[in-house]
Formats: C-alpha cells, structure tokens, sequence
C-alpha cells in the first residue's frame, strides 16, 4: 500500500528507537522514562473509582465536562494568573499532545513556519510536519542553560514565521524562563505578530523556591497565545490522558471541530479523575515536588562530580549532563552505556541535532535506582576515558 | 543550616532513619559535617527520638498478641491526666500511650505473649489503678499499614523503560 509522502518523510522517534533496543535487554536500570514513578495520588484514583461505580462511563461535551472546565479555569487563574471564560476558551484533549496537533492543524496553512527551540520534545517537529508547516528548530545551548534568548528568535523570524512553540521548564533539558527573559520573548512574538503554542506540562515541578512564569500572563500575550496543560507529569497521571488547552474562543472553536470529528471527547474517567487533581490534588503534589527536588540535588551534585559537567536545571524532572569528555558521541554513550553498564538513558540527540554531545536522565527514578545508575556511569566513563574497553 | 533544609531532613528521616549521611548530604546540598551535625541537633533538642525498625509479625513473632485498649481516668486535682497516664505508660507492655478526645481518655497499645497476658495486665495492673474508671480491650487481628508503611498489598509498577 502506498503511504503518503509527508508521513514517509517523518522519521520514527529516536526514544521509540531506543525502547526497542532496551526492551531486547533484562535487568535494565532505567534512567529514560519521561514519567512519574508514582502512582496517581490515591484520592484522585479513589475519586475515579466512585465515579465509576455510579455509572460515569458516557461520553462527555466535545470540549470536556463543563465542570472539569470551570475547575481548569480556576486553577489556571490561580497558579498562572490568567483568566479564561470556561464554557469557551477551554478545551479538554487527549493529553498535550493531541492539543499540540489540534493547535497546529487549526493554526497553519501548508508552508505556514513554525519556530520551536531545540532541544525538545520528540513530537514538536513531527507534529508541525503532519499538519503540513514547516518546523524551523531554533538551537539552544548549555552555554545559556538552554534558555530561548531574544536574539536567537529574532535572527530565525522570517516573513513566513506564524508560530512560535515555547516548552519550559523544558523537556529534555529541565530548563526554564525568567520572567525577564520571557518578556523579551513576548515582546518579538508582539511585533512580528507570532502565535505562540506553550506547552507548560512541567510548570508545577520548578525547584529552589522559583516560581513559573506563563507567557501567557504577559502583557498583550493572551490573544495570541494557545496556553496548554494537563495532569500528566505534575499530578502523576500520564496514563488517564488528559491535557488541556485554553485559548482565545475562535482558535478554541476550531481546534473543537478537529477534535470533535477525530477523538470526540478525552475519556471521562480521566475527566472526572482530573477534577479531584486540580480542586484537591496540591497537597501530593507538592510532596511529590519535594520528592524531586531531593534527587535533582542528589543526581546534579553526582554527575558534576564525576565529570560529566551538568547545569543545575530549576524545573521538570530531567538532568541533561554533557558527555563529550568521554570522547563518545550521545548515541554511543548511550548504547555502550546500556550494553556494558545496563544502564538506559536517552540520546540527547534524540530530542534535536542540537542535543548532540548531551544525554537525558530522568530523576522520576527511586533513589535507590538513582544510585547505582550514577554509580555505573562513573565507572563506564573512566573506563572509557582510560581506553580500558 | 536553615529551616527548609531542617524540615527536609526530619522528612526523609521519618521515612528511612537509614538514609546513609552522604546521601543526605547531596539530597540536601550540604556536607556530611553539616548533615551530623544538624541530626545531633535534632537529637539533643529531643526533636528525634529514637529509630525503630517496622517489623512484620505475621513473619516474625507471630505469636504475639498486641491490644488497643481504651481507657476512662478521673484526672487528678493537680496532674490532670498527665501523671494518670505516666504511670500507665510506664509499665513495659504498654507500647503507646495517647491522650484522646471523646467518649474515653487514654488509648494505649499493649503487647504480650499470648491473650492471658493482655488480659491479666488489664486486669491485675491497669484496671487497679484507682483513677481507671474502666477499660475496653480490643485485640488487633492483622496490620494493613504502619507509620506509613504497608504490610500487604504491594504495588506493581508496570513501566516502560523508555519513555518520552
């Protein structure tokens, strides 16, 4: 059967790749998992299940249960500062992911570009491909703790420039914006009119005491920024699938109609079960944050000390040390990291050329596991940079 | 060293007194000097007061026999409740001993080899005691969950190993 060419051109995402090579292999200590080790929350599961057992099982509105909208409307106005009308400018999808691709899709006619900073989540560039733009990767580098700077997005605007895609604090690298460095953003988004996408799925989990700036909170942003959420990372809660969106009412409506047609509603399981994350959740998640923080200074401290130089990240719940001392490019450390050490992390490449020389770990990993996977690393690097293997 | 870190370190001495030093350490970003020095502290200011292991005793002991009994006093005109309930906690079967709100006054958990053990403290020591007005023992049949931890029901995490 023939494929369509756009969809050929994708290549399969390197993570994917990865797991593959992994799953071959037993006893793996896995630093590569981009979700929480927790469980959901059990309040949030036991909600879940009284829901359940009084017969919530129907569909749901298109844009989710009202009363999950009107909860995402508070706590967004409440955590970022932003207020948007429930019943129009919210929309409940399938995880980010699937508002990612609705965003597109509404936003971008063929040839339309969208700027993302890389390194990045492995569906940006795909994502603006299948809704027929052009993905423009803005590089970003440990040099500027792989921050977006003003300059580097002023230098890659073009007249055919539609989109910016913002995600911080950032999956893989754990960085994150100032606000005054979000400010110059928005001020260029302002003048070359750019829509921005901003994925902020990580901005609970920031550390040191910082807190999370929204673009979106931003003078003159509001009416141009698709702002998108959900549950997954910072409430533990990847596989319910529920992200959101809010935006302003016509970019809604028509991320409504491609919804509608192509998913119908986000399950309501999940909806339900993300009500009682939102209105009651923020006791276990904080403690879950506290969790983090603890294995961010324990991993961040370990990996500077062996020498494979790692800036301190202030959000989500990666670590993204440099590895060019061993000599090794990221997918050879990787794959001969797994193969001698049973260790898995994920090839900074994986994520954008620019995360050559740099590999991911993730610290939503037990302690314990933490341990003995640093361990491990600090062996195979000396082993490789004594030539012994 | 500051609050926050304070409050951290009770935190994860709570859940594992076993936290090797050095680990808490990098956990805390302070040096294993700082880390002793700030538990010594937390010792003396009797703030921790002792490390105890959670024993399973459906694998362990398996004899024993552990009661939760309350009890109703008449507090004294001078101690209150607190030199009524002293002097029951001092007895060596009594593992724990609160002061309640309620329908009864002191909640003790008692241990013993076998029930007539329970049952003769009750009867011989605690329920002669002359401001023990009256007693009800009820003797605890499994453990679910203790300071935190489960007993049963373990939970199986089934991850991927690879994941975005």
């Amino acid at each position: 059967m023939k494929i369509a060419e756009h969809v050929k051109e994708i290549p399969r995402s390197g993570i994917r790749d990865f797991f593959e090579v992994v799953q071959t292999m037993g006893d793996v200590i896995s630093l590569g998992i981009g979700e929480p080790d927790f469980a959901t929350p059990w309040h949030i599961r036991e909600a879940a299940i009284y829901a359940l057992e009084k017969g919530r099982t129907g569909y749901t509105s298109n844009l989710g249960l009202p009363r999950l909208r009107r909860s995402i409307s508070d706590y967004v106005k409440g955590r970022f500062g932003v207020s948007y009308e429930p019943l129009s400018e919210v929309l409940v999808s399938v995880g980010v992911s699937e508002s990612i691709d609705l965003a597109l899709r509404a936003l971008l006619d063929p040839g339309d570009e969208v700027l993302y900073h890389e390194p990045c989540y492995v569906s940006y560039a795909p994502s603006i491909v299948l809704a027929r733009g052009v993905a423009k990767a803005i590089p970003t580098s440990a040099e500027n703790e792989f921050r977006l700077t003003a300059g580097a997005l002023a230098s890659a605007i073009t007249p055919a420039s539609k989109v910016l895609m913002l995600n911080f604090p950032n999956n893989p690298t754990g960085a994150t914006m100032p606000a005054e460095d979000l400010a110059a953003i928005a001020e260029i988004c302002v003048k070359h009119d750019l829509v921005v996408l901003t994925d902020e799925i990580y901005s609970e989990l920031t550390y040191e005491g910082g807190t999370h700036t929204s673009i979106a909170a931003l003078p003159g942003m509001k009416e141009r920024t698709v702002f998108l959420h959900g549950v997954s990372k910072a409430y533990a809660m990847t596989g319910w699938r529920i992200g959101f969106a809010c935006a302003p009412k016509d970019i809604i409506e028509a991320m409504m109609k491609i919804h509608q047609y192509s998913i119908l509603c986000a399950s309501i399981m999940g909806q339900d079960a993300t009500i009682e994350a939102l209105e009651r959740g923020a006791a276990a998640m904080e403690s879950m944050r506290r969790e983090y923080e603890l294995r961010r200074n324990y991993i961040v401290s370990s990996f500077n000390q062996l020498g494979l130089p790692c800036f301190k990240p202030k959000g989500a719940f990666y670590v993204f040390p440099d590895v060019t001392s061993t000599g090794l490019s990221s997918r050879e450390f990787s794959l001969r990291l797994l193969h001698e050490k049973k260790v898995a992390v994920v090839p900074g490449t994986a994520f954008g050329v620019s995360g050559e020389g740099h590999v991911r770990c993730s610290y939503a990993t037990a302690l314990d596991q933490i341990k003995i996977a640093v361990e491990r690393i600090g062996e195979f690097a000396s082993e490789v940079r004594a030539g012994t293997v | 060293m500051i609050g926050g870190h304070m409050q951290a370190l009770v935190e994860i001495l709570e859940r594992n007194a076993l936290t090797p030093r050095e680990d808490l350490a990098r956990m805390l970003n302070l040096s294993v000097e700082e880390v002793e020095q700030a538990i010594a502290r937390l010792e003396a200011e009797g703030i921790v007061l002792g490390y105890h292991a959670i024993i399973n005793h459906e694998k362990w002991d398996t004899d024993l026999v552990r009661a939760m009994i309350e009890v109703k006093i008449t507090p004294e005109r001078d101690g209150g409740f607190d030199r009524v309930a002293s002097r029951i906690a001092k007895f060596e079967e009594v593992q724990t001993c609160y002061l309640m709100s309620g329908g009864y006054d002191l909640l003790i958990t008692v241990e013993g080899r076998n029930l007539r053990e329970v049952a003769s403290f009750v009867a011989e020591k605690l329920s002669t005691i002359e401001a023990v007005q009256s007693t009800a023992t009820r003797f605890r049949l499994k453990t679910y969950k203790e300071n935190g931890t489960f007993h049963h029901f373990e939970q199986s995490a089934e991850r991927l190993s690879v994941s975005p």
